[in-house]
C-alpha cells in the first residue's frame, strides 16, 4: 500500500503520524454519524495547517484523485462519507481561531474549530455565535457552513449561511479565492451565500469570517406537556398567532420523551404525548412581559403541565433532553435513520398525522422531535438492521416522509442537506432546468469532479461516478 | 403566476442577444444601459402568489412594489425586518434583490440576503429555474437564490421571490446623541454593538457641529422609557425623538431625500475600522455623507469625477455601488472573488445574454 504513486506523494507532505492507510487507522473514517453507509478511503491525512491543505487539493487535482473534507463526521446525511478511490482530509487540526473582534463583532476561524469553541472564545466580550446545532460540542464551523446547519434557534436568527461574512476557500483545481469580507454589507453577488451549504462540493473552507451577536440579558424557558401531539402542534400555531417572536419552539412525542428521559435524566413529565419547549430570549424586561403573555397562550392550549424554568440549570437541564434526543434513541432501538424534512408550519398536524399512519404501515415505531417553529421535522426511524429487510423497510418510510415533505410544499431537509442519503430525492423536488443549473455550477467550479464526489446530486445527473 | 406575463418576457429574453433588466426604476444608477442593449422592462410582473401570515412567509411576482407589501403585512401585524429602500420612489421585490440593498434595520436581524428564502428566474435560454425554497428552512440544494442578491442582473430575470417576515409593531423611539468627534462617536458606537439591548437601529449621521449617534428601538407595549434611561446613561446625552418626527428622520434616511440633486449617491461597504480614512477623504471633498447599520455601510453623494472616486475607493481597498444618478459604470474600486464570479458566470449564463449592469 505505501508504495502506491498517491501514498508516496502524500508522505511527501506529511509525516507517518499524520499520513494514514492501514485498514485498522482507516476504520473511524469509514462512515460518519450516517451510520448504515460505510466505504474505506486510500488514506486519510490529518492535516495541521492551511498551506497543507492547499498542497493536498493541488495534489488531488494533479492526479485525479477525488477528495472528501471530514470535520468531525457528525454529518447525519453522509456528508463526509469517504469514496473508495479517494482520500479524506481530515481538518480537526486545522483549529486556530485567528481572531475576535469584539468592535465589528467578528471571529476569523479557522473551518476546524469546533462550533462552541467560537462562542466560549466571544463570551468575554458579551457575544455569542447564534447557531447552535444539536452536535454542538463536537461539530465543527467547516461541516457547519458545508451543509449549511441550523438548530434550535433559526427562527429568530437564521441558519449557519445567516452567519457567515466571508470565506477563503481553496478550489478543487487548488486556487485559493477570497469571498465577503469583515462587513455586513457586500456590492456584487453574494457568493458568500452559493458557497454556504454547497456540501463540500465547490472545494475546501479554509477560512470563516463569522457574524457575532450580543449574548441575550436574559432567557426564559417554558415547557409544556399535552395529552396529544396534535394539541402541542396547536399550541405552536396559537404562540406564532400572539404575536411573539420566541428564540425555539420545540417539540418531542412520547417516545422521544422516554428516549431522552432514559440517557439523560431530564425530568421530563413521562406521561406527555407531546412535549412543547419555548424559550424567549432579549431584554429582561421585555422578556419577563413576553413571558406572561406566552403562558396566558399556554394555559389556554390545554397543556396539563406547565414549568418554566427558574435559572440556568433548569434551562440547560431542559435543553440537555432536547439535544440529547438523537443519540438517546439508541437506547431504545440498534439501528434507526432521521430525517429532517421541512413543512409549512400550518400543516405540520397533518405531517404527523401521516408520519403515524407510515409508521404503523412499515410497522417500525417512529420517534418524533422537531424544531416546530420552523416546521422542521425530525422523525427517527428505529429498526434492527440484524433483521433482514428491515433496513430496507426503514429507508422506504424514510422516502415516504420525503415526498410527504415536497407534497405539502416544503423541503426534503431543512438543515442536515442532501450528502448521499437524501440524493435520489433532490431531483423530485427540483425540475430538469433546475438541476442542470446546479449541475453547471459543479461542473465550472469543480469540472473534474474530485471535491465530495458522490454527494447532492443522483447518479444519472452526474458522469463521473 | 402570471403565465402570460411571464411567456412574453420569455420570447422576449429569446429575441434578443444581450438583454438589461429594469424594473421599478428607483435605482436610477443602476437602471441605465449603454447604448445598443436591448432593455427588458420586468415591472409588468407584479403582485402577490402566497401569503400566509402563520408561516411568516410570503410569495410575490419580482415587480410587485414594496410600499404594496407592506401594507399587506402591516394588517396582519407584520414587517420585513431589513428595511428596504427607497420604497416610496417606487422600489420593488426584485430590484431590491437584485440590487442588493438593505436598510438600516439590516443592523438587528440581518439584510435582505437573510429574509430571501427562494426565487424563481428566467435563465438565457427562456427556462424558469427554481432555487431555495416557501418555506423558512431548508438546505436542499446549491442556493443560487442568495447568488441573485447584489447580482444586477447578470444571471437571469427574477420573476418571483419568497421571503421571511416577523411579527412585531412598527414604532419606535430614537436615541440621538451628538459628539464632537469621530472618534468619540465611533467610540460609544464599538460599545453599543456588545450591549445585550434590542437595538433595531444604530446609524451614525454626519452634522456641520459633529456626529450624531442614532440609536433606534422598539417600543414594546411595556416601560419603553425604562429601557431608554440606561441608554441615554451609556451615550452621555441623548435626545429623545418619537411619532411623526422619528419616523419622518428615518424616512429621510430610506429614501435618500438628504442627496443634492444632480449628485451621485454612492454605497461603499465599511467596517468602523476603516471609518476614519474614509471620513478624511469625504471630509476633504466636502460631500454629504452618512454611515449605516452600526458602521457596516457608507452612503454618500458624489459631485466630482466618478474617475477620482474609483481612484479613492482602490486606495482604501474598498467597493463601491452608485445607487441613485446618471453613470456608465455603477460598480466602483476593488472587486475581489473576480475568479469564482466569472466561473459562476460562464456556468449560469453561458451564452453571454445578461448584461447586468
Amino acid at each position: 500500500m505505501e508504495n502506491t504513486p498517491l501514498i508516496k506523494a502524500l508522505s511527501e507532505i506529511y509525516p507517518p503520524t499524520r499520513l494514514l492507510y492501514n485498514p485498522a487507522q482507516l476504520a473511524p473514517y469509514e462512515s460518519d454519524a450516517l451510520t448504515s453507509f460505510n466505504v474505506r478511503p486510500q488514506a486519510v491525512v490529518l492535516v495541521e495547517s492551511q498551506d497543507e491543505t492547499i498542497e493536498t487539493v493541488r495534489l488531488c487535482h494533479r492526479l485525479g484523485i477525488p477528495f472528501v473534507a471530514r470535520g468531525s463526521g457528525t454529518s447525519l446525511s453522509g456528508g463526509s462519507l469517504p469514496v473508495p478511490d479517494g482520500i479524506v482530509i481530515a481538518l480537526n487540526r486545522l483549529n486556530r481561531i485567528i481572531k475576535v473582534d469584539p468592535i465589528q463583532r467578528i471571529a476569523v476561524v479557522e473551518t476546524g474549530v469546533i462550533n462552541i469553541d467560537v462562542s466560549k472564545a466571544a463570551s468575554a466580550y458579551g457575544l455569542h455565535y447564534a447557531p447552535d446545532p444539536s452536535s454542538q460540542l463536537i461539530c465543527t464551523i467547516g461541516g457547519n457552513l458545508a451543509f449549511n446547519s441550523g438548530g434550535a434557534h433559526c427562527l429568530k436568527y437564521g441558519m449557519t449561511s445567516n452567519h457567515i461574512l466571508g470565506l477563503k476557500v481553496v478550489l478543487p483545481d487548488g486556487e485559493v479565492v477570497h469571498l465577503g469580507g469583515e462587513s455586513l454589507e457586500n456590492v456584487g453577488p453574494d457568493l458568500v451565500g452559493l458557497f454556504v451549504g454547497s456540501e463540500g462540493l465547490f472545494g475546501i473552507a479554509l477560512e470563516a469570517t463569522l457574524r457575532l451577536l450580543p449574548k441575550a440579558e436574559s432567557y426564559r424557558t417554558m415547557l409544556a406537556a399535552y395529552h396529544s401531539l396534535e394539541a402541542a402542534g396547536q399550541a405552536v400555531a396559537m404562540v406564532v398567532a400572539s404575536g411573539l417572536l420566541p428564540g425555539a419552539i420545540e417539540i418531542m412525542d412520547n417516545l422521544a420523551i422516554q428516549a431522552a428521559e432514559a440517557a439523560v435524566n431530564a425530568n421530563y413529565p413521562m406521561d406527555a404525548e407531546g412535549l412543547l419547549i419555548v424559550e424567549l430570549e432579549g431584554e429582561d424586561e421585555i422578556v419577563n412581559a413576553d413571558f406572561d403573555t406566552l403562558l396566558e397562550v399556554i394555559q389556554e392550549s390545554g397543556a396539563y403541565e406547565i414549568r418554566s424554568a427558574e435559572d440556568e440549570v433548569e434551562r440547560q437541564q431542559i435543553w440537555k433532553g432536547r439535544k440529547s434526543a438523537f443519540s438517546a434513541v439508541g437506547r431504545l432501538s440498534p439501528d434507526y435513520i432521521v430525517q429532517d424534512g421541512v413543512v409549512p408550519r400550518g400543516r405540520l398536524g397533518e405531517a404527523l398525522s401521516r408520519i403515524k399512519g407510515l409508521s404503523k404501515k412499515y410497522n417500525l415505531p417512529v420517534a418524533n422531535v422537531f424544531h416546530a417553529g420552523d416546521g422542521n421535522l425530525h422523525p427517527l426511524i428505529l429498526f434492527d438492521g440484524r433483521e433482514p429487510g428491515a433496513l430496507e423497510r426503514a429507508e422506504h418510510l424514510a422516502g415516504e416522509i420525503l415526498d410527504m415533505c415536497i407534497e405539502l410544499g416544503g423541503s426534503i431537509t431543512g438543515e442536515h442537506g442532501i450528502g448521499v442519503e437524501k440524493r435520489a430525492y433532490l431531483s423530485k423536488m427540483f425540475t430538469n432546468a433546475d438541476m442542470h443549473s446546479m449541475l453547471a455550477l459543479k461542473n465550472q467550479i469543480d469540472p473534474r469532479g474530485i471535491s465530495n464526489r458522490g454527494k447532492m446530486f443522483p447518479e444519472e445527473f452526474v458522469s463521473y461516478f | 403566476m402570471d403565465q402570460t406575463a411571464v411567456n412574453r418576457l420569455k420570447e422576449k429574453i429569446l429575441s434578443h442577444q444581450h438583454v438589461g433588466l429594469r424594473s421599478g426604476g428607483s435605482k436610477t444608477a443602476l437602471s441605465r444601459f449603454n447604448e445598443g442593449i436591448d432593455v427588458l422592462e420586468t415591472g409588468g410582473l407584479s403582485g402577490i402568489v402566497d401569503y400566509h401570515p402563520e408561516e411568516f412567509t410570503f410569495t410575490a411576482l419580482a415587480g410587485t412594489p414594496i410600499k404594496y407589501i407592506f401594507e399587506m403585512l402591516a394588517e396582519n401585524g407584520q414587517y420585513l425586518p431589513f428595511d428596504p429602500l427607497l420604497v416610496e420612489s417606487g422600489a420593488t421585490l426584485g430590484g431590491t434583490v437584485a440590487s442588493g440593498l438593505s436598510g438600516p434595520g439590516q443592523y438587528r436581524y440581518g439584510g435582505v440576503r437573510d429574509f430571501l428564502l427562494g426565487v424563481k428566474f428566467l435563465n438565457g435560454e427562456g427556462e424558469l429555474v427554481q432555487s431555495g425554497g416557501k418555506v423558512v428552512k431548508n438546505a436542499a440544494g446549491f442556493d443560487i437564490s442568495k447568488l441573485m442578491v447584489g447580482s444586477l442582473g447578470q444571471f437571469g430575470a427574477l420573476v418571483e421571490v419568497s421571503f421571511k417576515v416577523f411579527p412585531g409593531s412598527q414604532e419606535f423611539v430614537t436615541i440621538v446623541s451628538e459628539y464632537p468627534s469621530l472618534e468619540e462617536s465611533v467610540e460609544k458606537l464599538g460599545g453599543l454593538v456588545r450591549l445585550p439591548v434590542d437595538i433595531f437601529a444604530l446609524d451614525l449621521e454626519v452634522s456641520s457641529t459633529g456626529y450624531r449617534l442614532l440609536v433606534r428601538i422598539a417600543i414594546s407595549t411595556h416601560g419603553s422609557i425604562d429601557r431608554i434611561d440606561p441608554l441615554v446613561k451609556f451615550l452621555d446625552t441623548g435626545d429623545i425623538l418619537e411619532g411623526s418626527q422619528e419616523a419622518h428622520l428615518w424616512e429621510i434616511i430610506k429614501e435618500f431625500s438628504w442627496v443634492p440633486d444632480g449628485s451621485v449617491l454612492i454605497k461603499v461597504p465599511v467596517t468602523l475600522k476603516n471609518i476614519p480614512e474614509l471620513e478624511s477623504c469625504l471630509i476633504d471633498h466636502k460631500q454629504n455623507h452618512y454611515y449605516s447599520v452600526g458602521g457596516n455601510v457608507a452612503w454618500f453623494s458624489w459631485s466630482k469625477s466618478l474617475d477620482e472616486l474609483e481612484g479613492i475607493l482602490n486606495s482604501l481597498k474598498l467597493s463601491g455601488l452608485c445607487v441613485l444618478g446618471e453613470v456608465t459604470t455603477p460598480c466602483l474600486g476593488i472587486r475581489p472573488s473576480d475568479s469564482f464570479l466569472s466561473r459562476v458566470k460562464q456556468a449560469l449564463d453561458p451564452l453571454d445574454r445578461w448584461v447586468g449592469v
